[in-house]
């Protein structure tokens, strides 16, 4: 999903620079209030991070004969709402773009509104939307996880279909080639991506549960949280809950 | 505990098989980066646009650019590992507690006051 450098026209590179500096700031206050607030979700912040740093940097062949990469934006849209993510994903374009001349500095706004703002949005959107149809939290990471995935190459696919409109069929003609070469091949892609998210999930619920519980991602234990308030007797029931991951 | 290794081996699985069925379906393609594939349609839709901004760095070839990759993959992933360690021994740390402090109960010694609490 990556905009080459100097790929977009100056024009509509500044206009998504102007789109995404906002969010791209509010996500950095949002990351430095979690911090503060919270600093014990900062490992989990961190994990969220790398990620989709690690995500970000392996591309995978798919069933179209072209490789792509994930974004691995959608675990900490789930953990930790979208405006982190605005700046973590950011900061992984960033990187991307000068020292690996992937994507770039004049495209950077309009990935970073691809990878780091829709994709985590529509991925935090899909992920409450299957919780709310009783699909679980694991359901819902999958869903989330792949939602972000594929959101983003479609909004790059829009993207260069606005500035590159097709001269016989137009925008919507463009836009049809443009999706023709990301969106198809990212299908399989989003779908390891949302199961890597289901596995990652499977550990932070057995490890991570008092985080989780405090994001509000998973309930607080009904059977020995509930009652006496007795300090710490739960931690020998756990054991049984682990299958229910 | 059997059934969730299960689970976690076969989704493991599912993603392996995921990128491996592509490549072994047809060894023909050349799975060229998405990325450079829209380039090119740009160049090819739109042949009079030139790219008025070139990268500050670009990696002198492809092996010092595979480098990269690898390093940021290496840095997410110790990041990632480190993070999951943590908790993961905090988790342990956790589940030893409670039997040492009733050990200690035993071994009639007054004990922490908490594991008193929970006897009666």
């Amino acid at each position: 999903m990556h905009i080459a450098e100097g790929f977009l026209p100056p024009a509509h590179a500044l206009g998504w620079t102007i789109a995404a500096a906002p969010f791209v700031v509010h996500g950095a206050r949002a990351v430095t209030r979690e911090v503060r607030e919270n600093p014990e979700s900062t490992l989990l912040l961190g994990a969220a991070g790398a990620f989709t740093f690690v995500l970000s940097a392996i591309k995978l062949p798919s069933v179209t004969g072209s490789s792509s990469h994930p974004t691995g934006t959608g675990v900490g849209a789930v953990l930790f709402r979208p405006p982190v993510m605005a700046l973590l994903g950011t900061v992984v374009l960033l990187f991307q773009a000068l020292l690996l001349a992937h994507g770039g500095i004049t495209t950077l706004g309009a990935n970073a509104f691809s990878m780091a703002i829709v994709g985590p949005w529509a991925g935090y959107g899909a992920y409450r939307l299957t919780r709310r149809c009783g699909g679980g939290l694991l359901g819902g990471v999958f869903a989330g996880m792949a939602v972000a995935d594929l959101a983003t190459y479609v909004t790059t696919s829009l993207q260069l279909a606005l500035a590159f409109p097709d001269a016989q069929s137009g925008y919507l003609g463009a836009a049809v080639k443009f999706l023709g070469v990301f969106a198809i091949t990212q299908v399989p892609l989003a779908i390891g991506e949302g199961l890597l998210g289901v596995l990652l999930f499977r550990v932070l619920t057995v490890n991570a549960r008092p985080e989780l519980e405090r994001l509000g991602v998973l309930a607080p234990e009904p059977v020995a949280g509930a009652g006496s308030g007795a300090p710490s007797p739960a931690s020998g029931t756990d054991g049984g809950e682990e299958d229910r991951g | 505990m059997r059934r969730r290794h299960v689970a976690t081996a076969l989704l493991v699985l599912a993603v392996i098989a995921l990128f491996a069925v592509p490549l072994l379906i047809d060894g023909g393609a050349d799975y060229a980066g998405s990325d450079s594939e829209a380039t090119a349609l740009i160049q090819e839709s739109d042949p009079g646009y030139h790219p008025w901004f070139s990268s500050v760095f670009t990696p002198s070839s492809k092996e010092v650019e595979s480098g990269l990759f690898a390093l940021q993959a290496a840095l997410g992933g110790g990041v990632l590992g480190y993070a999951l360690g943590r908790l993961k021994g905090r988790r342990t740390a956790e589940r030893s507690r409670p039997e040492r402090e009733r050990l200690g109960v035993d071994a009639a010694d007054p004990g922490p006051t908490s594991a008193g609490d929970e006897d009666p």
